[in-house]
């Protein structure tokens, strides 16, 4: 797989049309697998979470059938020097376990147990009648953008 | 419950994984949802590279849209809403998944598929600071 180191000198080509909806397509399918796996529920999250109260084991089943797909599909691209539209693989670079992915990590999960959401089903849910959401996403948002403007390094993107 | 009860989890599961694995090859990247979403926040990135973010958002959208209608029932839980705590935990994911690059997508779905220690330590982390809050809210606080 061909990936590259995240220069931030030059600006990146402008996606195809063919990549723009092979990307509302993926969130398409992946908004489809949270409804169907049941994800887009907090309380069925929150229970996967509670190892003391009445476990409910879902989120290992969708985790593992989607890491399962994830580990030979990944494998099978390693493959190919390129996606079919573009022309590298954006792989993160980052390798370090340092203080800031396990501070970051560590506050996401209270946040998860929480509320009972994590950004995926948060954002779906903005439109599937789930009043919660509303409160949730810009809440989230907000966290975001403060992370960002405080403490920037490393969020460049291209 | 019967295994059969957790078909769906599984089928789910297994459609989000063919969708990360649509994205890395159809346009090399990394269905990382916070990392996705997050860059639409940075203004100098604001232009045309930005596109596939945005359809990816609207997909996501689109999918909690069209399975809601469809089903004909409103997605939302059984609980009544603790609007302060609902904002708190917002707040949190998102500083934390801006801070920590990623989410149960990015670094779960994504990074354990990739075999990265760095995302399975992520993992490990927010899954452990996950039950640990579940605990201290439903076991110690009661609340």
């Amino acid at each position: 797989m061909n990936a590259h180191a995240h220069a931030h000198s030059h600006a990146p080509a402008a996606p195809t049309w063919h990549g723009v909806v092979i990307a509302l397509i993926t969130g398409l399918f992946f908004g489809w697998g949270l409804a169907l796996s049941g994800m887009m529920d907090p309380l069925t999250v929150l229970a996967f979470l509670d190892v003391a109260g009445a476990w409910n084991p879902s989120l290992a089943f969708v985790m593992g059938g989607a890491v399962g797909v994830t580990v030979v599909g990944f494998q099978l691209l390693k493959r190919r020097t390129a996606p079919v539209c573009g022309d590298l693989f954006h792989l993160p670079q980052n390798k370090a376990i340092d203080r800031r992915l396990l501070t970051g990590a560590a506050l996401f999960g209270i946040g998860w147990g929480l509320a009972g959401y994590c950004p995926g089903p948060a954002l779906a849910g903005l439109l599937a009648g789930n009043a919660e959401t509303w409160v949730v996403v810009p809440a989230m948002l907000a966290g975001a953008w403060l992370q960002r403007r405080t403490n920037p390094v490393g969020q460049h993107r291209h | 419950m019967t295994l059969l009860d957790f078909l769906p989890a599984l089928l789910g599961g297994l459609l989000i994984g063919a969708a990360s694995v649509l994205l890395l090859g159809g346009i090399g990247r990394i269905a990382g949802i916070s990392g996705i979403t997050f860059a639409l926040l940075d203004r100098p990135n604001w232009n045309g590279a930005n596109l596939w973010r945005v359809a990816f958002v609207v997909g996501l959208l689109a999918a909690g849209w069209s399975w809601s209608h469809w089903s004909g029932q409103p997605m939302a839980p059984n609980r009544e809403a603790n609007w302060p705590l609902l904002t708190l935990g917002g707040l949190v994911v998102g500083w934390g998944t801006s801070l920590g690059s990623g989410c149960t997508s990015g670094h779960g779905v994504c990074g354990l598929g990739r075999l990265s220690l760095r995302s399975l330590a992520a993992v490990a982390t927010f899954m452990a600071t996950g039950a640990l809050t579940v605990f201290v809210m439903r076991h110690v606080l009661a609340a």
